[in-house]
């Protein structure tokens, strides 16, 4: 059973360092609180997976939580760079972060295989590019019933999912609903989970298109009103997008980014 | 009297990528000038495009353009919303999209694209964001529209690395590899059209944009750029294209 708990003490017992997390949510619902939280408590050596690391990993590379990135897409969308993870790439500025580029449909296929418990997963995808050349992640398996070629990506298993949905009832039993991304497969994938939420409610509503995550399948719930902001919930609020827009001269400069964390994000910790 | 009025060069790119999507087809989009080219599509000539984005809203209407490709107006407006798995594996993969649009930061004479890294894979230059949906887009998709502003810089002799597979090496490379799609069929530029070669399947320049010379063309391409002995110039944008144009871009990010 979901354990109903303040972020703070989910964060200290799930996240560990050195683990293996990923914070999903495909635009809408990404779980920038608990990043934060991770921030605060100042993890490190975390290989971090997301199919697009956008502003959220973007802080956590900057803040040194990072050595490692499992990701498919990265930049602030519609506005340009992430420059955060650019700098730890292109500079090791705060420190060297190792990658391991997928393509959104690899990557996703890899939540899938680790959702199902099994191996690997085969898909169309990467012929003849240079990531099957540079990536131990990708390989070719021979259909065994057709002969043909076809790739195979290995499970992704990570030690921590966390998402952010928009309620939760009080046994821990979770709801989200709009753009669904991969949450559910993050989630089962995982070996434990964390689900920030928007609002605790008596009883669920089952919504059309709504995802729901029972409480036996979930390791801990937080309520955290506003927690994917700049994000949004569908429901709830709006997606940020002056936020994303402002991001980009902050983020630019390592000492604007660093005091701008300081300000925000380290400062309510304290 | 003529039907045009002064515009930029990215509003010639968009309008001319727009103006290549038939009404009816399901199209790919990818966020920035793919998605306001989809949009204006739908504004004009085509109002029964019908709109994929891979967040998972299928068959969305969005009537003020999105910032990302997960606005909540998409999944308002769509038909359907789904998760990621499924629009890559049953929508996409499954062959069921027409079209694809893909920028690119770098392009090679065989429509093959960069989107990863400047400089080598490990100590690179400059990190670019990465493969995103692109390798499968331009696999999967019937057709694929390249959109890039164009110079020495992005239409390159060789590619930094290959993220994105067009027709690799030439001919037949594609149905070597198990490519289901037909590969890319138009690169919109800020200074004309170019077409694959339908034997060599080499970029050729078929429109240039009005005002713009070939001479300049050719210096701002990498390689000895082959020319059609057809070459036609684009019509200009006209004041609706361009009208509308303007007010999706004056609402971007907006909730209507």
């Amino acid at each position: 059973m979901a354990e109903l708990l303040d972020l703070g003490r989910a964060i200290a017992e799930l996240v560990h360092d050195g683990d293996c997390v990923a914070l999903e949510g495909f635009t809408h619902l990404i779980p920038f609180a608990a990043a934060h939280e991770i921030i605060r408590q100042r993890r490190r050596d975390l290989t971090l997976v997301r199919l697009t690391p956008d502003l959220i990993y973007d802080q956590m590379i900057g803040m040194g939580c990072a050595s490692k990135l499992v990701f498919s897409w990265g930049g602030n969308p519609g506005v340009g760079s992430l420059h955060r993870l650019r700098d730890a790439v292109e500079h090791d500025w705060p420190a060297p972060l190792e990658v391991d580029e997928h393509s959104h449909a690899g990557l996703t296929n890899r939540y899938v295989a680790g959702a199902a418990r099994i191996p690997f997963a085969v898909l169309r995808a990467y012929v003849g590019t240079g990531l099957e050349e540079v990536s131990s992640t990708i390989a070719t398996i021979t259909c065994p019933f057709t002969g043909e070629r076809l790739t195979a990506v290995p499970a992704i298993n990570p030690d921590v999912g966390i998402i952010h949905a928009q309620q939760a009832d009080r046994r821990g039993n979770v709801q989200l609903w709009g753009l669904i991304g991969v949450q559910k497969e993050v989630v089962l994938a995982s070996a434990r989970s964390l689900v920030t939420v928007e609002e605790v409610v008596d009883e669920l509503t089952l919504r059309p298109g709504g995802v729901v995550l029972p409480s036996w399948a979930v390791s801990a719930v937080a309520l955290v009103p506003g927690g994917c902001h700049p994000s949004y919930a569908a429901g709830y609020s709006e997606r940020d997008n002056g936020f994303y827009t402002a991001w980009e001269p902050i983020s630019r400069d390592r000492a604007a980014f660093s005091s701008w964390m300081d300000q925000h994000v380290l400062a309510a910790g304290r | 009297m003529s039907d045009t009025a002064p515009f930029s060069t990215d509003e010639m790119m968009t309008v001319a990528a727009a103006r290549e999507l038939t009404d009816g087809k399901v199209c790919f989009v990818g966020i920035g000038l793919p998605s306001t080219a989809a949009n204006l599509a739908r504004r004009l000539h085509a109002p029964d495009l019908v709109l994929i984005y891979e967040s998972g809203a299928i068959g969305a209407k969005p009537r003020t353009l999105p910032l990302s490709i997960g606005d909540g107006e998409l999944a308002d407006t769509a038909d359907s919303v789904v998760s990621v798995p499924e629009i890559f594996n049953y929508w996409l993969q499954g062959g069921r999209i027409d079209l694809g649009m893909l920028g690119a930061a770098q392009v090679d004479r065989h429509a093959n694209l960069n989107t990863t890294v400047i400089g080598p894979y490990e100590q690179p230059k400059v990190r670019l964001p990465g493969a995103g949906g692109a390798p499968e887009i331009a696999g999967s998709c019937g057709e694929v529209i390249i959109v890039l502003r164009q110079s020495t810089r992005t239409f390159v002799d060789r590619l930094d690395f290959v993220t994105t597979v067009g027709f690799g090496d030439g001919p037949g490379h594609r149905e070597r590899l198990g490519l289901r799609g037909r590969g890319p069929s138009l690169v919109v530029t800020d200074l004309g059209l170019l077409r694959p070669d339908p034997v060599t399947c080499e970029l050729t320049l078929t429109e240039v944009h009005p005002g713009v010379g070939v001479d300049e063309v050719v210096q701002r391409t990498g390689w000895p750029l082959a020319v059609s002995p057809q070459l036609r110039t684009t019509a200009p944008p006209t004041h609706e294209e361009l009208a509308w144009l303007r007010r999706l871009e004056a609402e971007r990010g907006t909730r209507a």
